[in-house]
């Protein structure tokens, strides 16, 4: 599904555009969604004739994509390694990376739920049969999980429960679904299914490496300009506000969200 | 080949064999039942066992997951009464490849039967055989190289389910992940050479069934 997505953004890139029109092609780790959706209509909005494409996923998916050539101007990662490892390979301009927004892990079950989830040794709970997370492989938000369970000396218990999500909204919707009974995602992803998940708990910060949200203008961007004005926005008073309304932490200090 | 590859292989091949052998218990009977039968529902079941050929298969994905799926029509009194649910087990895969691979076998065995000389047939009951044993010594007989043909094509069908076997079985390494799948997550994560290994295993298995099917056709006939 992610393919076709890519394989029509790369469709759209190609058709002849209105004279003057630019689009910016953002591939934006899917935790980031609504954030950068509602930005990039201000962002638009300034800029007549400017156009953001959005390709939503996982930022290990995305990083690949990008390897493969796929004509994206911005990158927005769920974690440093996918940005950090594009950097090894000199795809991204290294002066344009920055860090914009953290994030911080929860457990959600399905709103009906009656299983008491309090904390994380509740994952062992029989009635716990199903525990969905992200693809450690390509999904920053099931790397954290698999970080936070590791420390916390659960992961080899919870292996036989465990389901991959392609992304971290895919993990979401099955608890949402009721498929799974919990499940690990971002706080932030939570609020946009309150009706259909809750808060289970917040495994320990300190059983996982920040969660970190850089940013970075893609080598080969056709519009390095407007690509590097987008991560002004995602700095500058206006984004921050964004960010935080939705839930996302500010960069530097790890203050706890009210 | 890595353990990951090797488990994908295995499972293919568990889930292929099985979602055909579904589909000869299934789908024989029902040909049979549309070629020469005129029943009630008859143009609904038609539809019905077609559509998967024509439908996207993540849309047939979405179908089994609202009929499956722990909250689905039969999913939820299932789970309520037994505490499981099929979805993200390799039942799911086998139910996923059998119903995408029911319209192949269904449409050829189909066609095969109808083009069976009824005369034939009319012959065995004049001799006092019912229907049934008419069915199994005449029909049937007669038609195995479509039906035949139909199985094959079903298998293969199965083998390379990747949609609605995403959608309803998940894509767990070692339990349901099928060799598309891993195929599909190799090349994500950027792993070419393990890509390669699996699409040149799948390629292989493909190209022996359509010998040993090419084989079976010809002692048939």
């Amino acid at each position: 599904m992610r393919l076709l997505t890519l394989a029509l953004t790369v469709a759209l890139a190609a058709l002849p555009v209105r004279v003057g029109a630019q689009e910016l092609t953002l591939s934006v780790a899917i935790s980031m969604k609504e954030a950068v959706e509602a930005l990039g209509r201000r962002f638009a909005q300034a800029r007549p004739g400017v156009t953001p494409r959005y390709n939503f996923g996982a930022s290990g998916e995305l990083q690949k994509q990008i390897e493969a050539g796929a004509p994206v101007d911005l990158f927005v990662s769920a974690a440093q390694r996918q940005m950090e490892e594009l950097g090894q390979k000199g795809l991204i301009l290294a002066g344009t990376r920055r860090v914009f927004a953290r994030n911080v892990l929860t457990v959600v079950k399905p709103g009906d739920s009656t299983l008491d989830i309090a904390k994380p040794a509740d994952l062992l709970d029989p009635r716990v049969a199903r525990i969905v997370i992200g693809n450690p492989r390509t999904v920053p938000v099931g790397q954290y999980a698999e970080e936070s369970l590791r420390a916390l000396g659960l992961w080899d218990r919870v292996q036989p429960k465990l389901v991959f999500a392609e992304n971290v909204r895919q993990a979401l919707d099955y608890v949402a679904r009721g498929e799974a009974d919990a499940g690990f995602v971002y706080t932030t992803d939570a609020v946009t299914r309150a009706r259909n998940v809750q808060e289970a708990f917040r495994p320990p910060e300190d059983t996982y490496h920040p969660v970190v949200y850089p940013v970075a203008v893609v080598r080969d961007s056709k519009h390095p300009v407007l690509a590097q004005a987008f991560i002004q926005l995602l700095l500058d008073r206006e984004g921050q506000a964004v960010l935080a309304r939705l839930g996302f932490q500010p960069p530097s200090s790890r203050t706890p969200s009210q | 080949m890595t353990t990951e590859a090797l488990d994908a292989l295995v499972l293919s091949v568990r889930v292929a064999v099985v979602a055909t052998l579904l589909n000869a218990t299934l789908g024989i009977p029902l040909a049979y039942l549309l070629a020469r039968r005129a029943f009630r529902g008859r143009a609904i079941v038609d539809l019905a066992v077609t559509l998967p050929l024509v439908l996207p298969p993540t849309v047939t994905g979405y179908y089994l997951i609202v009929l499956l799926g722990r909250r689905g029509w039969l999913g939820q009194p299932l789970y309520a009464a037994t505490g499981w649910s099929v979805a993200f087990t390799w039942y799911a895969a086998v139910i996923a490849a059998t119903v995408m691979a029911l319209p192949l076998l269904v449409r050829t065995a189909r066609a095969a039967i109808e083009s069976v000389d009824r005369e034939l047939e009319k012959a065995a009951y004049t001799l006092g055989r019912s229907e049934w044993r008419t069915a199994l010594e005449v029909t049937l007989p007669l038609a195995r190289n479509g039906i035949v043909a139909g199985l094959v094509l079903a298998f293969a069908r199965a083998l390379g389910e990747f949609g609605a076997t995403l959608m309803l079985a998940g894509n767990i390494p070692g339990k349901t992940t099928t060799v598309p799948l891993a195929i599909y997550t190799a090349v994500q994560t950027g792993e070419m050479g393990e890509a390669l290994v699996l699409v040149l295993a799948l390629t292989a298995l493909s190209c022996a069934v359509l010998v040993l099917a090419g084989r079976l056709g010809a002692r048939a006939a």
